[in-house]
């Protein structure tokens, strides 16, 4: 089923990337769902996120329960609640557009999945973003019992077992936008990821150089949020006209 | 003709009863405005006036009061996290929460009130009003036969590890596995691996069904996930997943244990056994007795670890030993639980009696066994909360750290130990979230002031408290029993067995001298 989904669209993307289109025509076809297409020719957002002040410690992780995910780590491994990049930024950062968007446009969601994988009693990655209706993989490559509860408070939640690593992986989605869902592992109290979850595709995490980039904005004004699980949000004002590109920074202090 | 018509006057009474019972199946205004006199009458102490498990009463409670608003329930007959339908919802209300203060209400309320409180509760969530998802029940099959046979309970329990449920519940399961300290709901608020091995205290029942469905379903806001995804993924089947079910039902006592007020110790010929592992206790009756929270006197404390104690007990011509066993989590003080004890503290956080919640601490286990002083010729017996100044009640006290003294307390927070601790000796072995204790002590002791005298075919009051430290309990923190009974059977006087030899004889020696005197030639 899935497959065939993707062929389908795989074959109308290559249609409108070889056929020489007429954009009004295209556009007008499309309505308020916006494409690929759109997508790719709006204006760009990026920036960094930046960290000052004094470094916390993330507390150690005692996994000597868990030899199979112990072994994993040469050194032991922390929690992953503050990561800050060597260049000073702040990674797991997830940046989003709040508010600005045309009013009814909607956004059909991609058909790749995103992928969380618990790893090492670790999930990977520590913050995600998703679309509504776009589907979650859920993976174990650990040889363990975890369960994954997502709470959910605008979605309905889900806590589902994977006592082993995966043969196939549990599969979710998100009806409704809500920024974040808390996931976590009962079995191994440390184990903590946050999900956002956008009706959009403009959103972004920042990783190890704590830089967002958020593309395909049509021009407007946007309320841009940083969500961190730590410090909170912090949001910007932004407007974009055209393609060309904006800068917008977000600094987090230490508390 | 006659027929025909009472057939219809049938119909018509039987119509017009439901109509009146159910105005329309579905909701209506009706209902839920019906249904909010019932709810505030009856729900909302615990529940709260809007439904977010706020009421008066929710901060004396552990598990806390569901929360209407989030429309996460615990016992289902759907999917992880799909809203329940209404015969669940009806189940819940008409049977209660067992292992929780939810009481079932079938026979409190009509069947109309139930119905439309149920109605009513919806109201407090906009997932319920959402109609294009109508919740609907896992198929969830039939049991498979020969469920109780070794073969099966063999494979339940390869799967019951298998897919990981001694991560929680524990290698013998009784909700002391590693992941146990750390668990909590989705309000952050403790809350208890099951101790499977009690499940006449499982909240949604505990049959194999119930268990079964559990599994299917997950326990939602809690940690116990649903196993259903692995039926799709191949990882077990639906028969080997009702084999857990079995197995794990296979660990409760086929009924669900009754209180009997008296203790029966019988007299034993051998040594006295001073030892909880010593083969004499597997000859010997076990009475149970349920424990509750210590709620009378401040501080006052609502939830109690150890929900019950099971007692055997023996004598020999001059010593009698007493076998206490009981579940729990931790072997305390243990400081993994710290973190729970934490908890615990900070949803009970509003109990009346202190002006705030103690730090978290690492307290020992114990146990107290209590009788009189002396044993009362009559009914009356001292006051049941460790007695008081006029009628003291004489104590064996056992702690985890540091062994027995007996001693007589006078009210909660008195208690003056026997000379040199008293004689009561006690052994106590910890495994896998049980102790088994044995207190032992000589019927007759030198200190007769402070040490209650044991006699044989008396009935003796006897009661328990107990004290789980990793969950934070010390002082009158603590679970208590009401009064019962312990009574050393008598030894039988040697009368008993020679009288009915002497009188067969003297029958026998006056029959044949009647019948010589017959015989006799005149």
């Amino acid at each position: 089923m899935n497959r065939r989904l993707f062929s389908v669209i795989g074959g109308a993307l290559l249609l409108a990337v070889c056929t020489p289109r007429d954009d009004s025509t295209a556009r007008a076809a499309a309505a308020d769902t916006v494409t690929v297409e759109d997508v790719q020719a709006g204006a760009t957002i990026s920036g960094k996120v930046k960290f000052t002040g004094a470094r916390p410690t993330n507390p150690k992780i005692d996994m000597s329960e868990e030899a199979a995910c112990k072994a994993k780590y040469p050194t032991a491994p922390t929690a992953e609640t503050v990561v800050v990049n060597a260049n000073g930024t702040l990674s797991n950062v997830f940046v989003y557009v709040k508010a600005g968007l045309p009013a009814g446009a909607t956004y059909p969601a991609p058909t790749t999945p995103v992928t969380l994988d618990q790893n090492g009693c670790r999930y990977h990655p520590h913050v995600l973003g998703i679309q509504v209706g776009q589907t979650l993989n859920i993976k174990n490559s650990d040889p363990l019992l975890h369960n994954i509860k997502a709470k959910a408070v605008k979605n309905r939640p889900f806590n589902v077992s994977q006592p082993n690593v995966t043969a196939t992986p549990t599969v979710r989605t998100f009806n409704a936008p809500e920024v974040m869902v808390p996931l976590e592992c009962n079995v191994h109290g440390w184990m903590n990821a946050f999900l956002g979850v956008l009706p959009h595709p403009f959103f972004a995490v920042t990783g190890a150089d704590g830089s967002f980039s958020i593309k395909g904005l049509p021009p407007g004004t946007y309320t841009i949020e940083a969500w961190h699980e730590k410090y909170g949000t912090q949001t910007a004002t932004v407007t974009v006209a055209g393609a060309a590109p904006k800068t917008q920074d977000f600094t987090f202090a230490a508390h | 003709m006659i027929r025909a018509v009472g057939r219809f006057v049938g119909w018509a009474v039987s119509g017009a009863v439901l109509l009146t019972a159910y105005p329309a199946n579905r909701l209506t205004a009706q209902d839920t405005t019906a249904g909010k006199v019932v709810y505030v009458k009856w729900c909302a102490g615990c529940h709260g006036e809007t439904g977010a498990g706020d009421g008066e009463a929710a901060r004396y409670m552990l598990p806390h009061p569901r929360d209407f608003t989030g429309a996460i329930y615990q016992i289902r007959s759907t999917g992880s996290g799909e809203l329940p339908t209404d015969a669940d919802l009806l189940r819940a209300v008409d049977q209660g929460l067992p292992g929780t203060a939810m009481p079932g209400w079938k026979t409190r309320l009509s069947d109309r009130e139930r119905r439309d409180v149920v109605s009513y509760l919806k109201t407090f969530s906009t997932f319920f009003a959402d109609t294009s998802t109508h919740p609907k029940a896992l198929d969830f099959g039939r049991a498979p036969s020969g469920g109780s046979g070794a073969e099966a309970l063999r494979v339940g329990q390869q799967f019951y590890d298998s897919i990981g449920c001694r991560k929680c519940h524990g290698d013998l399961s009784r909700g002391d596995g590693p992941s146990a300290p750390t668990l909590k709901d989705d309000a952050g608020r403790p809350i208890f691996a099951a101790d499977l091995s009690e499940n006449w205290r499982f909240n949604g029942g505990g049959s194999a069904e119930d268990i079964y469905h559990r599994l299917r379903t997950g326990l939602d806001g809690t940690p116990m996930p649903s196993f259903s995804d692995l039926l799709e993924q191949k990882f077990l089947t639906e028969e080997q997943l009702w084999r857990v079910a079995q197995y794990v039902r296979s660990l409760s006592p086929a009924e669900t244990p009754t209180v009997r007020d008296v203790i029966r110790a019988p007299q034993i010929t051998g040594p006295l056994p001073r030892s909880p592992g010593d083969s004499a206790w597997g000859r010997v009756d076990s009475y149970w007795f349920p424990l509750v929270g210590q709620v009378i006197r401040k501080s006052r404390w609502f939830a109690p670890a150890v929900s019950g104690v099971s007692v055997q007990a023996v004598h020999t011509r001059d010593s009698l030993a007493l076998r206490v066993v009981w579940d729990d989590r931790s072997q305390s003080p243990d400081s993994s639980w710290l973190t729970h004890i934490g908890r615990v503290f900070a949803a009970l956080a509003a109990d009346d009696s202190a002006s705030a919640p103690p730090e978290p601490g690492l307290w020992p286990d114990q146990l107290a066994v209590q009788f009189p002083l002396t044993i009362p010729p009559g009914m009356e017996r001292p006051y049941f909360l460790m007695g008081n100044a006029t009628a003291p009640v004489y104590q064996w006290r056992w702690s985890s750290q540091g062994g027995a003294v007996a001693g007589v307390a006078r009210g909660l927070d008195r208690f003056d130990p026997a000379a040199g601790g008293g004689t009561v000796g006690a052994q106590a072995v910890y495994d896998h979230g049980q102790w088994r204790l044995v207190l032992a002590r000589a019927l007759a002791t030198a200190d007769t002031a402070h040490e209650l005298q044991v006699r044989t075919g008396r009935a003796i009051p006897v009661a328990f408290f107990a004290w789980d430290g990793s969950n934070g309990e010390h002082g009158t923190r603590m679970a208590v029993s009401t009064w019962y009974f312990l009574a050393l059977d008598e030894p039988t006087p040697a009368r008993v067995f020679i009288s009915p030899v002497i009188a067969m004889a003297l029958t026998l020696a006056l029959g044949m001298l009647v019948v010589w005197r017959a015989q006799r030639p005149k």
